[in-house]
Formats: structure tokens, C-alpha cells, sequence
């Protein structure tokens, strides 16, 4: 157990950014948002899936919506909105709350509700990185029922999603309201209960983001290596060194894909890397060889400072390490890979866990 | 004939330009009070040329007005009001100012209802009786100034227009800035830039009153403009509505300026001063601008910026051995008594310049003592560092065209890796003012558009007359505005399509705008 107060939302940023593997967008304003709610009902305490009670119920709040929105319409109270909206639905109040994704915003979302509702949050969440799906969750793989789902506004609407059948059509039918609702909403799945969490969330992952965050900033203030830093906390290993070289963005459906050419330097020298992204970095070749996929993390950050680099921000001239960590063990078994290996993101190529 | 003057942080040039001909250039100390630098650059250059009555208008490029807020001296006390209830109430305007600059301001805020969904829709109608409360307590505070940022107001502006058509009818005299007007799709940082525009409204008005009245006691009455920092000027009205535009002119002035000089309209500027470098890049003949959010004052704003970035290294850098550094302390402008070839005792980059017989000035004798080696190393270090930092500027791994400007340029040798073409223009001292004298009008717009309602032709379409009102309003001739940039970006995980269009036109200076206003 332990207290996430407004110091540490920095550290959970930059940790978020790394993990949230090139997605997760923007974290700037939810971090903001985040600061203000601690200022406004104080800090907020994490709880580790087992120091749940056995009669714990744990809702997974998330922004739903277009990020381009969100930097204008700037989100508000919506999580606390769908909470409330989700436990009048189903008669029980949350006893603590998580997140869907460790991600850009998605990751702070579930502290502004817990701030305002006087909960805690669980230290875990459904991805234990960032995918652009809304069915890429380790809940739903592992069999909790997405639904009911409320979907909330800032002006006081809500609805609930009371029953589908899968979680692509829990999306579809929760965009739709959103769209009505300005392209900017949150949603609040219905309980989950200690059980459940424990065997179906990604743990550990606030406070791994937290103490990548602390060993970036505690390299960068020391002087030392922050790729070193990175790689001391949280086991991976450098899959390439170089320069950005070439980006080619498309947007298709909504997803931000692409792909992203880095030349190597040092230990990566005559090399080339091709990374393919949507939103987030899925496959990384050197030379043409596949060197790690989805859903291990490729995560890359610049070489001087450690700054992790969404795929939006990348740009040519960037110097760039590339990370590879191995995948959370929920999303290595053959009902993970359905939903987040290679072939899920159409690639006719097995899954090969990294080696660290 | 246009005369340009740029005030620098050494500095301030002046050059009257005949055309593309240079007819004369004036180089004088910056005063800390800047208006009594740019009389006496102004009035050396007119005793050289010996004439005022072919001079149509002065361009002054700038960054007084923003110094103000560094400083936080003279600011008027300001409000900001949001158009947004109920949404973005957690994060309320000046929500994450420096509490210095928020207390120098009076910090006074509201919020009340209207603003715009991403589609044009209102988010609630705009809520006239809050305003004109807000208002009320604003007069009874003492407040002069207030920016009104109204959710979307890029989408649809009206709500903004409204709030202000209601503050003007019950307080005539508060200066109202929109938030619209000042910058893109980012409510916050958009806010910000309005807040701060309206905070330096009066310092713009005296800066550009104390300009004008000296350049009338040297006989000049002709009007004046000020370069903005996307490498276009607008006139003084425009100037004291938007005295943020003119943060980072110098550098953009620079580029300008080389371009002109070169004819370069795609490439990289390298700008080598005393102290530092400055590397940008040009796109069709403009400053590129900075895609990502910048601090102003410990303010974030989405402002545009030209996207220069300055390492440094300079003509006066300051060599050491042990351990071995170029820079980043320089002996600055006092490089012509402290630098060795000047008979000084600090070794600088100069010194290793002249030494290898790459930069002719000084006493070389004075510097054949140093061992070759180190000169080499010098060399060497200083070209590596340049051309990492080209690199760093360009888009691609193509080779361009660079243009060296700047007092420092003859560090360098006579090629540069990544350089298609290395170009050292004649004038390259003053390529600064240069580029004020010679600056067009321009008008930039960002709107969102929602394609369920209109093709994206028409979004284009209406952005693009939008862009060109906006420069023609800033004083450019109408029948010489072209469109110099469209860019659209579809906006992710919008199934409705919605697009996001900024378009920016540039045309000459009207005849009517240079005619002097009487008053």
C-alpha cells in the first residue's frame, strides 16, 4: 500500500509514456487534471491486488473519445459521472477503483474518480502497456463481461451499455453515444471482484510506472545513463541505437498507422530498424528480421535524456534507443496472443517472446 | 525604399533597402530602453544614405513587448473569462501560471456557460447575464484588460463574438482579446496565449508610441510596421492586439533575410553570432514553425514559433584544453580586445579560425604559436558540431542548400556535410534587418471541420478565405495574397470524419497601408 500524491504524477508520466509503447497520446492534460482533483480532495491511496477485501468491487473507469477533442474540450468529472452512473445501474458501490490501460491519460483516469469518490485504487490494470483496441484488455481475454458499461458526459447524460455480445460491440455502441456526447466521454465497467482482479489484471504496473519515472528523473538530475535506469527497473534490453531516418503516417479508420525507418548508430551501426505502428509500436525489424512484436513492448526514448517518443511526436533527426521488454505473462498465453499477438494486428508471423 | 531595423541583445542594424538593392547599413549598441538604439542606428544610417523622402516604411523587428513579462513590469491587470460550462470545470484558466506572473496580472478568472462541440454544436447557449455580471466585478476590481476563450471557438467563433460584442456595450474601455485570434485547437494553451496578449496590450501601445515618435523627430513620417515571428510584419494596430507575435523575430529575420539574399526558399539557415548558433529551416521561403507546445514566461502556449534551435558555439567561444571544451562561455562582444589574434589572452574559436588560415582578421601572427594539432582539433570540432545540428533541423536525409549567416560564419570551411550547396551571401552581417525591410503581410487560420456537413474541398476553401481576410485585415494588398501553406489533418478516432485545416497567406503591403494614418 502505498500514497500516490501529486509529486509522484510526474514520475507516473514520463513511466506511462514508456510503458504506454509510442500510444497512449498526449498525457499532459490528465496529469493536470489529475494535480488539480489531489488538490481539490487530497491524495489518493493504492492498494495491490491483495490487500483487496474479499468482498471488494473494483471498476475500471477510462476516457473513451477523439484525443484532438480532448485538448480542447478538456475533460472534467466524466469518470467520477460513469462510476456513479455504473453502480446505480447495478445496485453496488465500488469499493476501489483501476485502470484499463497504463498508458498517456488512461493511466491518472481512475486517480481523478478515486480522488473525488474518496476511493482507492487498485495497482494494476487490463494491459500492463497501451493498445489502440478497446477489446485488448486482459479482463475481458480472461472473461469478465464488459458489460454493463455506463458512458458519461460532462453535462449530466449517461448511458449504459447493458449487454453485447463481445467487447468489439461494447466499443461500437459506447462510440456512438460518445460522438453524440462531443468525441470526449468517460466509461465505468460494471464490478469486478477480488478474484477476478487478481486473475485477470496486469499488477504492479502504477508503481512500475512510478519507479521508471523516479529512475529517469534520478539519472538526468545525477549525470548518469537514464537507458541504464530504465533497463535497472524494469527488465528489457536495448534492441537498437539510431537516428529517426524516416516517419510515413497514415490515418485509416480512425488509427494513427505507420511506420518509422531509424539508421543505427554505435552498437547498431550498418543497421537499419523498421518499426510499423497503430498508435502504438507493434513490430520492430532489423534488416528485414523481425526482432520483437506485439505483445512484448517496443518502447522508444531519446538516447540523451531517456523522454520516451510517441509515434505522433517522432519526426526526422530524433536520436532514439529502441526497448524491448517481454510482454506481462497474461498476454503470452494462446488466449492473449487471439487478441494482442501478431496475427491479431494482421501479420502472418508466430509470436517470439523476447529473450532478455 | 524600406528601411528594416532589428534590435538584437548586442546589436540593433538598420539597412535601407531600394528593391533587392542594399543602399545602406547602420550598426549600433542595443540600449536597454530599445527605442533610443533604434533612433541612433536609424539616424547614422540616414546621415550615410543622406535621404528621407523616398522611404516608404520603417519595419522594426523586435521582442521588447514580451521582455515585459519576463520581468513582469507593466502589466495590465487582466482577467480571463472560459465559455465553457458545464464542461472543463476541473481545470480552470491560469490554472498552471508561475504564481508570480498570475499575482503580477491580478489572476482574476471566470467561467460561465457556452462554447462549441468539436462538430460546431453548442455545448449550452452562451450565457449573456453571467457575463455581464463578471463584467461588473471586473470594473469594480480595477481590471483593463480581458481575454475570452470560448471552447472550440476555432470551430465557430460567435460565441466569443457575442461575449465581446456584450463586455464592449458595458465597458467600453476594457480591452478585449479573443482567443480565436490568438492561436490553435488546445483550449488551454490558446487561453494562455490571449491572456497574455491582453496583459501586454499597454505595454505594445507606449513601446510602439516612444517608436514612432522618434522615428517623426528624424523627419521620418511614414508608417510602421512590426516583423512577427513567422517572418511577416503587421501594422502597429495589428502589433498592439498581438504583441506576443513579435517573440522570436530576430532569428526568423535572420532566415528571412537569407533567403532573400540567396534565393534559397527550401534549405537551412545557419546563423553564427559571437556567443551562439542558431539553425532553422526554411519551407518555401518561411521559417519552418515549431509543432510542439511552447513556454512563454513558465506559460504554455501554442503560439506559433519558428522552430530554431541554438547551440553554444560562436565566434567568441572560449577554448580550453584540459579538459577540452569549445564554449559555452564566450568572450562575446568583447572578442576584438580579450580573443588572442587581437592581441587579448583568451584563445576562441576565432583564434583557431585565423590560425588555420580559414578567417582573415586580426593579427595572425599573434596566434602562429598554436600547435596544429590543436587547431585541427578546433576545426573539426566546430564543423561536427554544426553539421549535427543541420541534421537535427532537416526533414529528411536528403542533402539541401545552407546558407551561413552571422559575424561567426568563418568558422567554418567551405563545405559542410549534409549541405548540397554551402552559401556565404554577401551582407550576411545584416541579413537580419535585411529581412525586416523586405518582410510581406501574412494571415494564418486553423479551423476544425466536420465533414458530415460540407466536402473537404469546402473545408478548404472556407479556411483558405479565412487566411486571406486575416491578411488582408493585417494590411496586405489583397491582389497580391497568395497561399503559401495548406495543411490538413484528419483527426483520429473520429468515425465522423472531422478534419482539422490551417492555412496561412502572405501578399504584400497594401498602398492604403502605407499611406499615414492622420490622427
Amino acid at each position: 500500500m502505498w500514497t500516490v500524491t501529486e509529486d509522484d504524477l510526474p514520475n507516473i508520466a514520463i513511466g506511462a509514456g514508456i510503458l504506454g509503447t509510442g500510444g497512449g497520446g498526449n498525457p499532459y492534460i490528465g496529469q493536470l487534471r489529475a494535480r488539480q482533483a489531489m488538490r481539490q480532495w487530497g491524495p489518493v491511496t493504492v492498494l495491490s491486488p491483495h490487500e483487496l477485501s474479499d468482498d471488494a468491487r473494483v471498476i475500471c473507469v477510462g476516457g473513451i473519445g477523439a484525443p484532438t477533442v480532448g485538448i480542447e474540450k478538456v475533460r472534467d468529472l466524466q469518470s467520477y459521472h460513469a462510476l456513479r452512473a455504473i453502480e446505480d445501474f447495478v445496485g453496488e458501490k465500488a469499493t476501489a477503483l483501476i485502470s484499463n490501460e497504463i498508458g498517456g491519460s488512461n493511466s491518472v483516469e481512475p486517480l481523478i474518480a478515486a480522488a473525488k469518490a474518496g476511493l482507492p485504487v487498485v495497482d494494476a490494470d487490463g494491459m500492463g502497456r497501451a493498445f489502440p483496441e478497446f477489446q485488448m484488455k486482459t479482463f475481458f481475454v480472461y472473461g469478465v463481461p464488459c458489460c454493463p458499461m455506463a458512458v458519461a458526459d460532462e453535462k449530466g447524460n449517461s448511458i449504459v451499455v447493458r449487454e453485447t455480445i463481445s467487447p468489439v460491440w461494447a466499443e461500437k455502441l459506447a462510440r456512438a453515444a460518445t460522438i453524440q456526447m462531443g468525441c470526449v466521454a468517460c466509461y465505468a465497467v460494471a464490478p469486478m471482484t477480488r478474484e477476478q482482479v487478481i486473475r485477470t489484471a496486469v499488477p504492479n504496473s502504477l508503481t512500475l510506472a512510478r519507479n521508471l519515472g523516479h529512475a529517469v528523473q534520478r539519472a538526468r538530475d545525477a549525470g548518469h545513463d537514464p537507458l541504464e535506469a530504465i533497463l535497472e527497473t524494469c527488465p528489457g534490453r536495448i534492441l537498437f541505437t539510431g537516428k529517426v531516418v524516416d516517419v510515413d503516417r497514415r490515418t485509416t479508420s480512425g488509427f494513427a498507422r505507420g511506420s518509422l525507418t531509424i539508421e543505427g548508430i554505435d552498437a547498431s551501426h550498418d543497421q537499419v530498424m523498421l518499426i510499423d505502428f497503430q498508435n502504438e509500436n507493434l513490430v520492430a525489424r532489423v534488416d528485414g528480421q523481425i526482432v520483437c512484436t506485439v505483445p512484448d513492448l517496443i518502447c522508444a526514448v531519446t538516447t540523451d535524456t531517456g523522454e520516451p517518443v510517441t509515434t505522433e511526436l517522432m519526426r526526422y533527426g530524433l536520436r532514439v534507443a529502441v526497448l524491448g521488454f517481454p510482454a506481462p505473462e497474461l498476454w503470452s498465453t494462446p488466449e492473449g496472443l487471439a487478441v494482442a499477438g501478431p496475427r491479431a494486428f494482421g501479420y502472418d508471423t508466430d509470436y517470439v517472446p523476447l529473450a532478455v | 525604399m524600406f528601411l528594416g531595423v532589428d534590435v538584437g541583445g548586442t546589436n540593433t542594424d538598420a539597412v535601407l533597402m531600394d528593391g533587392r538593392r542594399l543602399v545602406g547599413a547602420a550598426k549600433v549598441p542595443t540600449t536597454i530602453d530599445v527605442t533610443s538604439g533604434i533612433a541612433s542606428a536609424v539616424s547614422e544610417l540616414l546621415a550615410q544614405t543622406g535621404r528621407t523622402d523616398s522611404i516608404e516604411a520603417v519595419v522594426v523587428g523586435t521582442t521588447h513587448f514580451t521582455n515585459a513579462l519576463l520581468e513582469r513590469a507593466n502589466l495590465a491587470p487582466t482577467a480571463v473569462m472560459r465559455l465553457s460550462l458545464p464542461a472543463t470545470e476541473l481545470l480552470p484558466p491560469l490554472v498552471e501560471w508561475p504564481d508570480g506572473l498570475k499575482n503580477a496580472i491580478g489572476g482574476q478568472t471566470y467561467m460561465v456557460g457556452g462554447g462549441n462541440e468539436f462538430d460546431g454544436r453548442e455545448i449550452s447557449p452562451l450565457n449573456r447575464q453571467d457575463i455581464a455580471d463578471a463584467v461588473r466585478d471586473m470594473q469594480a476590481r480595477g481590471i483593463r484588460a480581458v481575454a475570452v476563450s470560448g471552447v472550440f471557438s476555432p470551430v465557430d467563433p460567435a460565441h466569443e463574438d457575442q461575449a465581446a460584442a456584450v463586455i464592449h456595450g458595458a465597458a467600453p474601455d476594457l480591452r478585449v482579446c479573443l482567443s480565436h485570434q490568438n492561436g490553435r485547437i488546445g483550449l488551454l494553451e490558446r487561453e494562455n496565449a490571449a491572456a497574455l496578449n491582453a496583459c501586454l496590450g499597454e505595454v505594445a501601445d507606449s513601446t510602439i508610441q516612444g517608436i514612432e515618435r522618434s522615428l517623426e523627430m528624424l523627419g521620418l513620417n511614414v508608417p510602421l510596421f512590426m516583423s512577427q515571428n513567422d517572418g511577416t510584419l503587421m501594422d502597429t494596430s495589428f502589433a498592439r492586439q498581438f504583441p506576443v507575435l513579435t517573440i522570436s523575430s530576430g532569428p526568423t529575420n535572420s532566415m528571412r533575410g537569407a533567403a532573400y539574399l540567396t534565393g534559397v526558399t527550401d534549405g537551412i539557415v545557419v546563423d553564427i553570432g559571437g556567443t551562439s548558433t542558431d539553425v532553422g529551416a526554411l519551407v518555401r521561403g518561411f521559417p519552418r514553425e515549431s509543432a510542439v507546445a511552447v513556454e512563454l514566461a513558465g506559460v504554455r502556449t501554442n503560439f506559433r514559433i519558428p522552430d530554431v534551435e541554438s547551440i553554444a558555439l560562436g565566434g567568441g567561444s572560449v577554448i580550453s584544453q584540459d579538459p577540452w571544451s569549445i564554449g559555452p562561455e564566450s568572450v562575446g562582444y568583447r572578442l576584438t580586445t580579450d580573443a588572442l589574434a587581437f592581441g587579448g589572452d583568451t584563445m576562441t574559436a576565432t583564434d583557431c579560425a585565423v590560425a588555420s588560415g580559414a578567417a582573415r582578421l586580426g593579427n595572425p601572427g599573434r596566434v602562429a604559436h598554436l600547435a596544429p594539432e590543436l587547431v585541427a582539433r578546433a576545426t573539426a570540432d566546430v564543423q561536427a558540431r554544426v553539421e549535427t545540428q543541420v541534421d537535427r533541423m532537416k526533414l529528411s536525409r536528403d542533402d539541401v542548400p545552407v546558407v551561413l549567416v552571422g559575424g561567426g560564419s568563418i568558422l567554418l570551411g567551405d563545405s559542410l556535410s549534409g549541405a548540397s550547396r554551402l552559401m556565404r551571401p554577401e551582407h550576411a552581417d545584416v541579413a537580419n534587418a535585411i529581412g525586416a525591410a523586405i518582410a510581406q503581410v501574412s494571415g494564418q487560420v486553423e479551423r476544425v471541420y466536420s465533414l458530415d456537413s460540407g466536402t473537404r474541398d469546402e473545408a478548404v476553401a472556407d479556411c483558405t478565405a479565412a487566411a486571406i481576410a486575416r491578411a488582408t485585415e493585417a494590411g496586405a494588398d489583397r491582389a497580391t495574397v497568395e497561399v503559401v501553406d495548406v495543411e490538413e489533418v484528419p483527426l483520429t478516432y473520429v468515425p465522423s470524419n472531422a478534419t482539422r485545416v490551417r492555412v496561412k497567406a502572405v501578399g504584400d503591403i497594401a498602398p492604403s497601408a502605407l499611406r499615414r494614418p492622420q490622427n
